[in-house]
């Protein structure tokens, strides 16, 4: 075949195809390279594991059908399916049409696309004909409905449970146009040659003929190929430089993903097929409580992907945000967000993060010590935590020494969020000499931004429990201690302790215990952020006030005795004001419901972890 | 004229403000009905000991008042709170918590006002640790020291008191000055170092407000006849001690360096909010309130006194943190207005 | 020096007198610019009184002042500390996020943009 034997018309759509032929694999390998040999070598032995049926499997799940997707909102879940579903199955089964009809399987790459064109009869005569004919025309319906409701989603959001939807650059509004072009192109050119050939799909032929009946048909077949060629070219050219690049890069990113590949420190590429990956389908837009409540629409995390992925990061988006998790845990595409948002305030902050040669206070060191508490720069403001959980720990029996009564440091997590890395590195450091230096077996923390970093980032040689778990523990082992009383009680899930640590039942369990727990609209990975995220830079207080009051309103809203939370941070921030429902830590609420006159006398054996600590006699 | 005593006029609040408001009308004809929720009279008089600045004594100016609610034969309703008073046509509709509702040509609303709960401001530890007290619980110690917060006996070695709890902080909404709490603080120093002379006193300030004639005087004396101790720095927060002793954690601004030290008493200074009926009556009256919570007059300079709704007056620290003679003079000078407006309705 | 001091028995002034119409607050007028909030601080020392690394020299309220005053050659030692720990921004009863300031600056010494 030569050159001139194709229809000039194809050029289009071949460009584009040929065009996508040669970028993709350049750039998914200049991402690659920056891949490190032993990176190389997990991603080898992954590749002939089940990781890769199970990156099948998220393919089909999450790519093509968008399951996620469904989860946040049926019509959005069908949306997003029936234009990625829907285009993959009328790329897939019109191959199997053209493979069927020629009998050669290497036929024209162009001709599963316009087959209509070539052969508008299809096969009529057989059944497997007709069947060919029912179903494209069914597939070209199932996307066509797919896009009437992304009409609506651009124009009218709610309809699709969405507040809002992304904003568009340039690049985004060029494939967009392209791309709402292709189908009824599509149709169009398949109806015109349905009307004049007289046969085809049950779809086109009917929409063909009433064509007819008012235009030129002759004159609009070419034409309208040539429109369909070019919606179709003009879409992949315009692809890698919008947001459609997902439709690729999303598969390659599960592969990555499940070949043991993570955006780390140092650059292996994972974070450009992250960012790339990014569809701005604007779920996260939906989710973040800066737009909900504080009227923020500019930093959310598809505006903070967009800047990265054209190079043009601003602190401004950067910076204002809570990385409480609400829109990482929501993204259809499982992107680290906050993760690409903590190593971009890394860069940001290049150098002006320089470690001090802070002065420790002494440790006192007490062999017999078992528990070592931590208070930590948030709860020495909210005293009555401090209090309550020495109260609990002594009517325990629990032998604990606090490591930072009289002056502290602190744990290095507000550092580290904004991202001062090295001094992070060397609060951790010191701090972790003071906690060995003390020798208990235990260290236990009432704020869980501690806890994340006592968690994640430090080594220490004892095992760290945050006191919503620690005193669970105690209320299974030492149920005599407490009472249980009528008081309604609403939780609060602290971002870092739910989202960011997975703790939601120990807590939970505690109050159902010792007094009756009251459901919230938004709870356990749902639950909002009190607005007292330090994470947050540029936000005015203003501002955050907004989205405190939205979050206190939920937990607020059955009226309960108290509000609890495990957080001396998001106590201290929802006892801003004068509110009518007292914030309570749940440390002072299981205070409160300690039985007169008890004490623990003998030994007390409490699970710290994967270890049983058994406690000397009080 | 006859009709002059069947006008009624309503007094919301029975302290001094209202009690003044009262007096003066009864003094020109008019008979007026107070409504009081507490069982006595006085409102806050009460709890005080020593008034500012000359440590006048309290409680005969308290007495003075009671006296001359009953030479006036004034009618005053103890131990009945006012839920309501909406417009009804020409007149005010004034409901008691019984029911009972009555209608008045005019309103005086003289609702005082609340101290600060100290709890809020949970990093000085009141209710947390002993020891931290507020000022008006230092008052009533000082009027009977005996019952005191005693450490096993022993009279306290230092004291520190903190300024400005409650006021002048956006943390706790609280934006304005409390006025008068910088004067109780060097007052009630005096009285600390008066009642334990070897007792080292400390007052913490952020700036000190001694606004009326004889305040600056007595702050002088402070320092130099009793050795008051003051520091500009604000405290941030207190932490308890091994031993019972409160530990004040703040910074020496003119020295600028962080302070501590160990207190036997930290007296915080709380502020004053606006009475909760304040709110109330705000909203079904539609009398407006300013962003701190206080009654907004019509026109502080010309019209004292006057609300921005026709027939309803305000006086007293309802308005905003007053002194006693303050609110005294409000309560005066409502009255007149009071008698202005209804010999204008004639 | 000396010799000039000799030479005609005193020698040239050196003061430690600010003047006002001299001052450099450039970067005053950058912090202010993000954080306008910073403007309504009175100097009361909560901050510093509650920061965790108080014992270092770490101040914001004389750091914040000097800024004001355009002694930025002092700054360093007065922020340098600092370990954005946050409890200065809750404890301020102007609503100041001085944490934010801190950053800001930070930023501002050793790595402007």
């Amino acid at each position: 075949m030569h050159l001139s034997d194709h229809p000039l018309f194809v050029w289009p759509f071949m460009a584009g195809v040929v065009f996508l032929a040669v970028y993709l694999p350049l750039i998914y390998g200049k991402w690659l390279k920056k891949t490190s040999y032993n990176h190389f070598k997990i991603l080898l032995v992954n590749f002939f594991s089940t990781e890769t049926l199970a990156a099948i499997r998220e393919v089909i799940t999450e790519s093509l059908l968008h399951l996620r997707i469904f989860r946040f909102n049926k019509k959005l879940g069908y949306m997003h399916m029936s234009l990625a579903f829907g285009w993959f199955l009328l790329i897939v089964v019109g191959k199997f049409e053209t493979m069927l009809f020629t009998h050669d399987g290497l036929n024209q790459f162009y001709l599963p696309i316009f087959f209509k064109y070539f052969y508008p009869d299809g096969i009529p005569q057989t059944f497997k004909g007709v069947f060919f004919l029912t179903i494209m025309d069914l597939l070209l319906i199932f996307i066509l409905s797919g896009l009437v409701l992304a009409w609506l989603k651009r124009f009218r959001s709610k309809m699709l449970g969405m507040k809002r939807t992304t904003r568009h650059i340039f690049p985004d509004r060029i494939a967009l146009t392209f791309l709402w072009f292709i189908f009824p192109c599509r149709w169009f050119a398949e109806s015109v040659t349905a009307g004049l050939a007289g046969t085809g799909g049950f779809f086109t032929l009917y929409s063909g003929k009433a064509l007819a009946s008012f235009l030129p048909l002759e004159y609009l077949f070419d034409p309208a190929w040539w429109a369909y060629s070019i919606a179709l070219g003009g879409f992949f050219i315009a692809l890698p430089f919008s947001r459609y690049m997902h439709i690729f890069t999303e598969v390659g990113l599960i592969f990555l993903k499940h070949w043991g590949l993570k955006t780390g420190d140092r650059e292996n590429g994972y974070a450009d097929f992250e960012i790339n990956a990014c569809s701005r389908c604007g779920i996260c837009t939906n989710v973040c409580q800066l737009s909900a409540d504080a009227g923020i629409n500019h930093s959310q995390a598809v505006y903070f992907l967009r800047d990265l992925r054209y190079d043009r990061p601003s602190p401004e988006v950067t910076e204002n945000c809570f990385l409480c998790g609400r829109c990482s845990q929501a993204c259809p595409v499982d992107i680290g967000i906050d993760y690409l948002r903590l190593k971009q305030r890394k860069e940001e902050v290049n150098g002006a993060a320089a470690p001090y040669p802070w002065s420790l206070p002494a440790v006192r060191q007490n062999r017999s010590t078992d528990v070592l508490y931590f208070a930590g720069c948030m709860s020495h403001l909210t005293p009555g935590i401090m209090q309550s959980t020495k109260e609990v720990l002594k009517k325990a029996g629990i032998r604990y020494s606090v490591l930072d009564e009289e002056g502290g440091i602190c744990c290095g997590r507000p550092a580290m969020q904004a991202g001062f890395a090295d001094q992070a590195k060397a609060v951790i450091e010191a701090t972790t000499r003071m906690i060995h230096q003390s020798g208990a077996h235990l260290l236990l923390v009432t704020c869980p931004i501690c806890y994340k970093v006592f968690d994640e980032e430090y080594h220490l040689n004892i095992p760290v429990m945050h006191h919503s778990v620690y005193f669970n523990n105690l209320l299974h082992e030492k149920p005599e201690l407490f009472s249980k009383s009528n008081l309604r009680m609403s939780y609060h899930d602290p971002c870092d302790l739910g989202r960011g640590s997975g703790i939601y039942m120990q807590p939970r369990e505690t109050l159902s215990r010792i007094g009756r727990l009251v459901p919230v609209a938004h709870e356990k990975d749902d639950s909002l952020c009190c607005g007292g995220s330090l994470a947050n830079l540029a936000i005015t207080p203003a501002r955050r006030s907004l989205v405190t009051d939205a979050a206190y309103s939920n937990l607020a809203a059955s009226s309960p005795d108290y509000i609890v939370t495990s957080c001396p941070l998001c106590k201290k921030t929802f006892s801003k004001g004068n509110r009518e429902i007292p914030v309570i830590d749940i440390s002072e609420a299981l205070e409160m419901s300690i039985i007169k006159g008890t004490s623990s006398g003998e030994v007390l054996k409490v699970k710290s972890g994967k270890q049983t600590v058994a406690l000397p006699e009080a | 004229m006859s009709a002059e005593k069947d006008r009624k006029v309503a007094v919301v609040g029975a302290g001094v403000a209202g009690i003044a408001a009262a007096i003066t009308l009864k003094q020109s004809g008019v008979e007026a009905d107070v409504f009081e929720k507490e069982e006595t009279v006085g409102g806050h008089l009460k709890n005080w000991h020593a008034l500012f600045p000359g440590r006048e004594n309290a409680s005969v100016v308290l007495r003075g008042v009671e006296e001359s609610i009953l030479s006036h034969n004034l009618k005053v309703q103890t131990g009945t709170m006012v839920t309501s008073v909406t417009r009804n046509e020409d007149n005010y509709r004034l409901t008691t918590e019984t029911g009972l509702s009555t209608d008045y040509k005019a309103v005086v609303l003289s609702t005082g006002f609340s101290l600060f709960n100290a709890a809020r401001k949970e990093e000085y530890g009141y209710g947390i640790y002993p020891y931290v007290i507020t000022s008006p619980e230092l008052e009533k110690l000082l009027e009977d020291p005996g019952k005191g917060l005693l450490i096993g006996g022993e009279p306290p070695k230092k004291v520190a008191f903190v300024h400005c709890v409650g006021s002048r902080d956006a943390k706790v909404g609280n934006h304005y000055c409390s006025k008068v709490c910088c004067i109780t603080g060097v007052k009630q120093a005096i009285s600390v170092k008066e009642l334990y002379p070897d007792c080292e006193v400390m007052n913490f300030y952020m700036d000190l407000r001694m606004f009326g004639l004889g305040y600056e005087e007595l702050y002088q004396e402070a320092q130099e006849k009793f050795g008051i101790n003051f520091i500009r720095g604000r405290v941030s927060e207190a932490a308890p001690t091994f031993d019972g002793a409160i530990q004040v954690k703040a910074e020496d601004t003119l020295l600028g360096r962080p302070l501590k030290v160990k207190v036997d008493w930290l007296i915080l200074l709380v502020g004053m909010e606006p009475d909760k009926m304040t709110a109330q009556l705000a909203d079904s009256l539609g009398v407006e309130t300013g962003s701190s919570g206080f009654f907004e007059g019509e026109n502080k300079f010309l019209k004292p006194g006057c609300s921005k709704v026709e027939g309803v007056f305000i006086a007293g620290a309802c308005t905003g943190p007053s002194s006693i003679p303050d609110a005294v003079n409000q309560g005066r000078a409502a009255a007149v207005s009071v008698l202005e407006y209804l010999s204008g309705k004639e | 020096m000396n010799k000039v001091k000799d030479k005609w028995g005193f020698r040239p002034e050196t003061s430690n007198t600010l003047d006002l119409d001299k001052t450099d607050i450039d970067w005053y007028r950058r912090i202010v610019e993000k954080i306008p909030g910073l403007q309504s601080c009175i100097f009361c020392g909560s901050c510093v009184s509650t920061c965790t690394v108080n014992r270092d020299g770490m101040s914001f309220r004389e750091m914040h002042l000097l800024l004001r005053r355009g002694e930025v050659q002092k700054l360093e030692k007065l922020v340098a500390p600092c370990l954005l720990c946050g409890k200065c921004a809750l404890v301020c009863p102007r609503n100041i996020d001085t944490r934010s300031v801190i950053y800001n600056l930070k930023i501002l010494m050793y790595a402007p943009v």
